[in-house]
């Protein structure tokens, strides 16, 4: 059984692994993005999700109380110590890849965020609070990217149905409370995710629906990222983002 | 779709309450609601506005530069439009 402290460090750490992770991801279309104006939304959301990441783990490292900061939560821990949902590791893809990506997690997230802006933990409410209305937009514009791509060219539905498709075996980890979210519900910290299925099911069924895309129907749903066991891809991810922090420990600019 | 096939818009920023739209520059966007959200994230990202207009810059009715003598010239030596030829008396505020 773990302490109070503990349970709390490890939920902050769900937390700012989700926002890291897609940060990294989302800047990586910088150079890439398939028209000027994209890109630069895509870097807005970066740096939305890196300022996150910095709350929570500057948060976390003050729960743990170990003289940890936030960059070497960041940089220097392993692949099976993050425990962000496999969802947001997957590969940027092509650009329908990223915008199911996307919306999947955020529209998950945003319901995560606005509990979480009532939690019984006054400085992670003050996040949340913050973080809503990043995140508010981020799925306006997601959801907009959706249906335009679904509701759009004959290649861009089959490319926005295939993507949704692939990526859906990654969202029923998102509503799969283990150990870590029964304590977060039971001490009022955050809500219970399985409490939020059917709130999100329906944003998507109407999203869906409005992009004129069918909703994926397969039950198998794989999980283990909140656990720390990942897909392939996480271990480049955090080579790449980690590279600099171990190449030169310590590196400031 | 290639972006010669996207309209350009016009982006005004309204910086806060009480003053005027200003003209902040131009974006490609395939409609009106990417228009929006393309602006916002072009030309708001450092807290520049409070309100913003996009306009298809065809709908844009603009003088022609070639008329601009026609247009423009006549008004040039007509000083006597501008108030200069007041005394204004002193101590006399907000006028």
């Amino acid at each position: 059984m773990s302490t109070d402290n503990e349970q709390l460090f490890a939920y902050l750490l769900r937390l700012g692994d989700n926002a890291v992770i897609l940060g990294q991801q989302l800047g990586d279309w910088v150079g890439k993005g398939p028209e000027l104006e994209e890109e630069m939304a895509m870097a807005n959301f970066a740096l939305d999700y890196v300022g996150q990441a910095r709350m929570f783990y500057s948060l976390a490292a003050e729960v743990e109380g170990k003289g940890h900061n936030e960059d070497e939560l960041a940089f220097l821990r392993d692949g099976m110590d993050f425990h962000n949902f496999l969802l947001v590791e997957q590969p940027n893809g092509d650009f329908a890849t990223t915008i199911a990506r996307q919306f999947y997690f955020e529209t998950f997230y945003q319901l995560q965020l606005d509990a979480l802006a009532a939690s019984s933990e006054p400085r992670l409410a003050e996040i949340a609070i913050k973080a809503s209305k990043e995140i508010h937009y981020h799925v306006r514009h997601t959801r907009l990217w959706l249906v335009r791509l679904g509701d759009g060219t004959e290649e861009s539905h089959r490319r926005m149905q295939s993507a949704i498709d692939d990526l859906w075996r990654y969202t029923g980890e998102m509503f799969v409370a283990d150990e870590t979210d029964l304590w977060a519900a039971e001490s009022g910290t955050g809500p219970n995710p399985a409490e939020l299925h059917t709130d999100w099911s329906e944003l998507v069924m109407t999203t869906l629906t409005e992009a004129t895309l069918s909703q994926p129907e397969g039950e198998w749903m794989a999980s283990g990222g909140k656990q720390g066991i990942h897909s392939e891809h996480l271990g480049f991810l955090l080579a790449d983002m980690q590279f600099l922090q171990r190449a030169y420990p310590g590196a400031t600019w | 779709m290639s972006k010669q096939d996207w309209p350009l818009f016009e982006i005004f920023i309204r910086a806060k309450s009480g003053l005027s739209h200003r003209h902040v520059g131009s974006l490609h966007a395939s409609d009106a609601d990417m228009a929006m959200d393309n602006a916002r994230d072009l030309y708001t990202r450092r807290g520049e506005g409070v309100s913003i207009w996009a306009v298809e810059s065809s709908a844009i009715v603009a003088s022609d530069p070639a008329e601009s003598s026609a247009l423009f010239e006549p008004a040039e030596d007509k000083i006597y439009r501008h108030p200069t030829f007041y005394d204004v008396p002193e101590g006399v505020e907000n006028l």
